[in-house]
């Protein structure tokens, strides 16, 4: 019984598969044809994240919120930080909304591969995907400590700035810096399980290295090599575009997304190298 | 060379040994670099051990649009490497491969599938991740809703699903992928027979409509009843090629010559890849399980086994299985025909099994174990022991049944009357 031939159309996809090399492949084509499965990958984070809780979305609000009101017990009325003449409550929260998010997209993207450890071993698809749609979830609770903001501005009788059309520009930051970050530390804990215990402590530092708490003006000199940090020319960002704080922060936000760039891009490119052995290692 | 579906040359992969651990931590990584000059004298003293080894080794064929192919092998002979490396999860160390068409595989039921979300949303999540458009999944979503027998239960979270309708939405999900080339791993264990049945025809369906189909199983019959042509591997290598009957008839050879000494430690056998080890001793006739026993028809065969279970098992059973060389069951012995669904608890437990009268002719048998826990297969021990049932005058009259006579040694009374003389 022999086969019976079939004809295959000519634009029938040819996929082909041989050893992995070089560090400049990033198979574009791939991530368009899978496009369809970051929607759902993201909508699954974004559904699960608080399903069986109590208060549901309410912890998106909630965190940066509980954190303003710390912060401004503990370093307004105790350690006296400045605020560049704004209320501290609002100038804190500013950067809280920016900063909660790209630290939970880290502390969440950064366990995405290993967390679908399963889907890794048995599926096929482009895995960028798992930190990327967790970054992006991510975005939703970001909306949503915006009406906060809206709530604060209201209450503090500040009236929006010009300079707030260019917040996505600084949103943008954020994410390109979380997903660069993620992509770092997602594939190294595919080898090393020791970011997954790692990452805590990661940002917490790094909450203390980024002007949160504390103004930029109280850097001093150092301001440009703290702008090293993304997350600065971000929260600097973030605070010109809604308070109108001081002067447009030129060279911080240069430095900051230079940086960031350098983070994503080598980000990339590690994880794209390193994604062909994910499922032996894993 | 336009018509082939897929092509592949010496693809080869290697793995180094330490990746087949778990993982790896930052420590170890040091360690090992600090140990490193101490390391490279001792590996040039024990120049013998290399720490790598081939899960295959030149691999090449050429399959056509429309072709079954049946990848049989024993444990650990490179099977399911294989479907990695084809369905691109992992890639080869040598050689390249050429695929022409959407490429399905389905190496696990169920991949992705979120406890958390309902029945109607894992349709959406898992067909993505089987590679399905968004538009696709909802132009088959009632199809695939009708095949699975679940819409009751669409709006509702799947952790509360019972196995066996978990694994009828999961298939039903993968069944509707419509690929030109379908990759599949021994995903049929799963499910109760009726579904496996219909699962089988939603295969020969896939297959009659002219797409490729790569499958690897341990079941003989589905092999030489689905496919058009078989592989046999072996250590990562293909040793023989043919017709499915050929092949599996090769594969059966090839495993009953393997030397089965006498153990009564199941533990330490190989299994299939995702199963884990359940059995851990086991006894037949007072004799060690594993190896080749001779018995006589209508004697009795008295198992005792052990299972060990680091976690409570509910609702399990056991089964013991005979087939005949060509691989078609012949007896099968569940536990839950005569004593219902179990619970173990974790920790040790004795199983006594008796088959008492063996009604089969004389040839050779082998004999498998299952462990089945809440509709999933646990454990399975593929024919680790030969059961040789001797020829002895059943009937007492000199004369021997054998193979002519079938299976089963049925008793008959005739009678003979003269009905007219001629």
């Amino acid at each position: 019984m022999g086969p019976v031939e079939h004809t295959l159309p000519n634009d029938a996809p040819v996929t082909r598969i041989a050893p992995h090399r070089g560090w400049f492949d990033l198979r574009i084509r791939d991530l368009w044809m899978y496009r369809d499965l970051l929607y759902f990958l993201t909508w699954r984070d974004v559904k699960v994240r608080y399903k069986q809780t109590a208060l549901g979305a309410v912890w998106a609000v909630l965190q940066p919120f509980l954190m303003m009101v710390v912060f401004s017990v503990f370093f307004k009325r105790m350690l006296h930080v400045p605020s560049d003449g704004f209320p501290y409550p609002i100038f804190a929260y500013v950067a809280l909304l920016p900063w909660t998010v790209f630290a939970q997209s880290v502390s969440q993207a950064s366990k995405s591969l290993v967390a679908g450890s399963n889907l890794v071993k048995k599926v096929y698809f482009p895995r960028l995907f798992m930190p990327l749609g967790s970054v992006l979830a991510m975005l939703v609770d970001f909306f949503l400590g915006g009406l906060v903001y809206v709530g604060l501005m209201l209450y503090y009788h500040i009236i929006p700035h010009w300079t707030a059309l260019l917040l996505p520009a600084f949103l943008l930051l954020a994410f390109c810096t979380a997903l660069g970050v993620s992509l770092w530390l997602s594939a190294l804990n595919v080898q090393y399980r020791d970011v997954q215990h790692t990452v805590p402590f990661l940002i917490q530092i790094w909450l203390f290295m980024t002007p949160v708490i504390y103004p930029t003006s109280l850097l001093g000199r150092y301001k440009f090599l703290m702008a090293l940090n993304p997350m600065t020319g971000v929260v600097e960002g973030f605070r010109w575009g809604l308070l109108g704080a001081g002067r447009a922060p030129g060279a911080i936000i240069f430095v900051s997304v230079a940086s960031s760039l350098i983070i994503l891009v080598t980000g990339l490119l590690y994880f794209r190298h390193m994604e062909s052995t994910f499922a032996d290692t894993i | 060379m336009g018509h082939y579906a897929v092509t592949a040359e010496n693809i080869g992969k290697r793995y180094r040994l330490g990746e087949r651990e778990p993982y790896k931590t930052l420590r170890d990584t040091i360690m090992r670099a600090a140990g490193a000059p101490f390391r490279a004298l001792r590996s040039r003293a024990h120049r013998s051990g290399p720490d790598t080894f081939w899960a295959l080794k030149d691999i090449s064929f050429e399959v056509v649009p429309g072709e079954v192919v049946g990848f049989v092998g024993r444990n650990g002979a490179g099977k399911s490497t294989l479907l990695k490396v084809l369905s691109r999860i992992t890639d080869p160390t040598t050689g390249h491969a050429e695929i022409r068409g959407r490429v399905g595989s389905l190496l696990e039921v169920g991949t992705g599938f979120h406890p958390e979300l309902t029945g109607r949303e894992n349709i959406f999540l898992n067909g993505a991740i089987l590679g399905m458009r968004k538009q696709e999944i909802q132009k088959k979503f009632d199809e695939i809703v009708a095949f699975s027998e679940i819409e009751r239960f669409l709006d509702t979270p799947v952790k509360r699903y019972s196995s066996g309708m978990y694994v009828r939405l999961a298939f039903a999900v993968a069944a509707h992928l419509e690929p030109e080339i379908l990759l599949v791993d021994e995903v049929l264990s799963v499910g109760d027979a009726a579904f496996q049945k219909k699962c089988f025809g939603k295969m020969g369906e896939v297959a009659g409509e002219g797409r490729t189909v790569f499958f690897v199983s341990h079941n003989m019959a589905a092999v030489q009843y689905l496919c058009t042509r078989g592989f046999l591997i072996d250590q990562g290598q293909v040793v023989a090629t043919g017709t499915p009957k050929e092949t599996v008839e090769k594969y059966l050879r090839l495993i009953s010559a393997q030397d089965l000494h006498a153990t009564r430690d199941l533990a330490a056998l190989p299994r299939p890849s995702n199963k884990q080890a359940v059995f851990s001793d086991g006894m037949l006739n007072g004799q060690p399980l594993v190896g080749n026993h001779v018995v006589s028809p209508g004697d009795d065969l008295a198992f005792e086994l052990e299972i060990d279970l680091k976690e409570s098992r509910p609702r399990s059973v056991l089964g013991i299985t005979l087939e005949d060389d060509l691989g078609i069951g012949v007896i099968g012995l569940n536990s839950r025909l005569q004593q219902g669904r179990r619970d173990f608890a974790p920790g040790r437990h004795r199983i006594g099994s008796r088959l008492a009268n063996l009604p089969l002719v004389p040839g050779r048998y082998y004999l498998s174990l299952f462990f089945g826990s809440s509709g999933e297969r646990m454990d399975i021990l593929d024919r680790i022991a030969s059961i040789d049932v001797v020829k002895t005058d059943v009937y007492g009259t000199g004369e021997m049944p054998g193979r002519g006579q079938g299976y089963y040694l049925a008793d008959a009374e005739w009678t003979f009357e003269e009905a007219g003389k001629r």
